[in-house]
């Protein structure tokens, strides 16, 4: 099985030098592009299909052929390692253990979009990959693969490293822009997106790390090849993660549309002796659950949400049957509340209320009507109430907890306690 | 006043940026690299420094949850608390913590050593539980482990 994102990567956990990348044809996609068009690498990249692993999937290409022809410069290009939906930690991976690949995508990606300037957004936690960061920056500039007139093509690129002080809605694309301007992270009004009017009002493009490490394979080995390394209608291979009581908690690169099933069985290495498996959040904190029977879907942009969630991005949270599902709810919207920007009320207010809720239920001091209004609380933080996806993010797991755990949630208010744990 | 060494260490992030006030987070993380945290005396001098108002400053640090606004200990301790940490039991984590330290979330022990905070998932479920300590993760905590850790800050 081919695994372009992991192949490079050393066991004892040490980052690839520019050495071994360009040794093993690293550099080479670059080579490639620069010889090629911007238009023709923003085609090759949106004939593979390339959609973004940032959690909303939307096609690589097409957001950068979004920069209108024409615009005046300086454009930027912004990678987003915010890495902050709660169990999500395959960006982290990607950057301690091969810098260069990401660097590489980045300078694919400015060059394709016309910018010299580029940041990465890196969350103020990740002191590893900052420094392995800043080390791969400053060999590549010593290779002339950054810097002035990179690999003798004319082209200029300076990629700076931004570390972030530490807010999940930093992660939203808008609101990472303020951050980058040094200013409070709330998000902006959409329209104008990002293309048009970004980073200091100029076009922007904001992708993930996954996504920019992508983009050196599909230019050196092209868009066909990357197609055909999933199983599903979705392109490319994906880093598929689970934790939680789980034998073998990880990571994973696999085809995209691997069935949850293969990935919890068989790379997880099943359940821990002694827990059942109860339900699962296939893509991070803000989505909605799962249970057993899905097993089966595939793990893939049309494959979850056909099954009533969204691939996001890919790392699941697994429920075992010895932990209580009202207790998650509300270890996850605590995060929720906590990390509201406070911009709209559906979300600052509507999320204190569900945290309050769920806490009442968890110590025992449910009313009938709870549920009701944990129910209405849903329909408020809806798409199209709220001013970011932030809301309508938490809502996904009370919404489906509420349909698939309903009995438990019932049983605190009828026993006046949680029943995990008397 | 800020010292020589920060202005220069802001000087070079400037360097980045087209607009001056925009290296206002990476102004305030050098001081408080330099300081533990950031008094109302500090937020003032680099406000006149990087050319913004006191109160606008603050809205910026005030925002974020690593920018300290009172005094912390020699170490943080920044505990997981998301979904995945709750799930392995952090809570027995935070419990031994908050004994063996004597401190709850948000206090600094009597001796400065260390301040004990909460934080949200550190994107090392795989490993959870997980904290960190200063810009150091640990994972697969147990209470014996633990021990060993906070022996390496003194
Ligand atoms: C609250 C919130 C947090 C987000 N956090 C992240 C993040 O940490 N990393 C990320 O890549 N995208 C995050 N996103 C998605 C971004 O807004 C954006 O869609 C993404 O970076 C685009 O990159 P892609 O097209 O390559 O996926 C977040 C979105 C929301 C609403
Ligand atoms: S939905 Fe929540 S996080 Fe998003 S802008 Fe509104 S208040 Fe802020
Ligand atoms: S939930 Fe604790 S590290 Fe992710």
């Amino acid at each position: 099985m081919e695994k372009p994102l992991t192949g490079r990567m050393r066991a004892g956990g040490q980052p690839v030098s520019i050495r071994e990348y360009e040794r093993a044809d690293g550099y080479q996609g670059l080579r490639k592009a620069l010889a090629m068009s911007p238009a023709e690498v923003i085609e090759e990249v949106r004939d593979s299909g390339l959609r973004g692993r940032g959690g909303a999937g939307f096609g690589t290409g097409l957001k950068w052929s979004l920069v209108p022809a024409g615009a005046p410069k300086p454009r930027y290009l912004v990678c987003n390692a915010d890495e902050m939906e709660p169990g999500t930690f395959k960006d982290r991976l990607l950057m301690e253990a091969d810098p260069h690949q990401l660097l590489e995508g980045m300078a694919i990606a400015s060059y394709a979009i016309g910018a010299e300037i580029s940041y990465i957004f890196l969350r103020a936690e990740y002191t590893l990959a900052a420094a392995r960061l800043e080390a791969a920056l400053h060999e590549a500039r010593q290779a002339r693969c950054l810097g002035e007139d990179i690999l003798g093509s004319g082209f200029n690129l300076e990629i700076h490293l931004h570390t972030s002080a530490g807010r999940y809605i930093c992660g939203e694309e808008t609101a990472l822009l303020n951050a980058l301007e040094g200013k409070r992270a709330n998000p902006r009004a959409k329209p104008p997106f990002p293309p048009v009017v970004g980073l200091w009002g100029k076009p922007t493009i904001v992708n993930n790390v996954e996504t920019l490490c992508c983009v050196p394979h599909i230019v050196r080995n092209g868009s066909g090849w990357f197609r055909r390394l999933s199983r599903s209608q979705d392109s490319g291979t994906k880093l598929f993660g689970a934790s939680g009581k789980v034998k073998r908690p990880g990571l994973w690169e696999l085809p995209m549309g691997t069935p949850i099933r293969e990935i919890v069985e068989e790379h997880a290495g099943g359940m821990r002796e002694g827990v059942r498996l109860r339900g699962l959040l296939p893509g991070g904190a803000s989505t909605d659950f799962l249970v057993e029977q899905h097993l089966d879907v595939p793990m893939d942009f049309a494959g979850v949400q056909a099954a009533g969630s969204r691939l996001g991005t890919g790392t699941m949270i697994i429920l075992d049957d010895r932990t209580c599902p009202v207790g998650m709810t509300l270890n996850l919207e605590h995060f929720f509340a906590q990390e509201s920007c406070g911009w709209c009320t559906p979300c600052w207010s509507g999320l204190s209320w569900t945290e309050q809720i769920l806490a009442a239920l968890e110590r025992g001091e449910g009313q009938p009507g709870d549920l009701e209004k944990l129910e209405w609380q849903t329909r408020f933080l809806a798409p199209g109430n709220t001013f970011c996806a932030l809301a309508p993010g938490a809502a996904e797991p009370l919404q489906s907890a509420l349909r698939y755990f309903r009995e438990d949630f019932e049983a605190h208010i009828r026993e006046k306690a949680c029943p995990y744990r008397h | 006043m800020l010292s020589a060494a920060e202005r220069e260490e802001i000087e070079q992030v400037l360097k980045h940026y087209p607009v001056r006030d925009s290296v206002a987070i990476d102004a305030l993380k050098i001081v408080q690299r330099h300081r533990g945290w950031i008094s109302d005396e500090t937020l003032k001098e680099v406000a006149d420094f990087i050319g913004m108002t006191p109160a606008d400053l603050d809205g910026v640090a005030t925002f974020y949850n690593l920018l300290f606004r009172k005094p912390v200990g020699r170490h943080v301790i920044a505990l997981c608390d998301s979904v995945s940490c709750w799930i392995m039991g952090y809570e027995g984590i935070r419990e031994y913590l908050s004994s063996k330290l004597g401190v709850g979330y948000g206090q600094t022990t009597a001796d400065g050593r260390f301040t004990l905070l909460p934080i949200v998932c550190l994107g090392a479920c795989d490993r959870a539980p997980v904290l960190m300590v200063d810009g150091d993760t640990y994972g697969g905590l147990t209470p014996a482990g633990l021990d060993g850790i906070l022996e390496r800050y003194r």
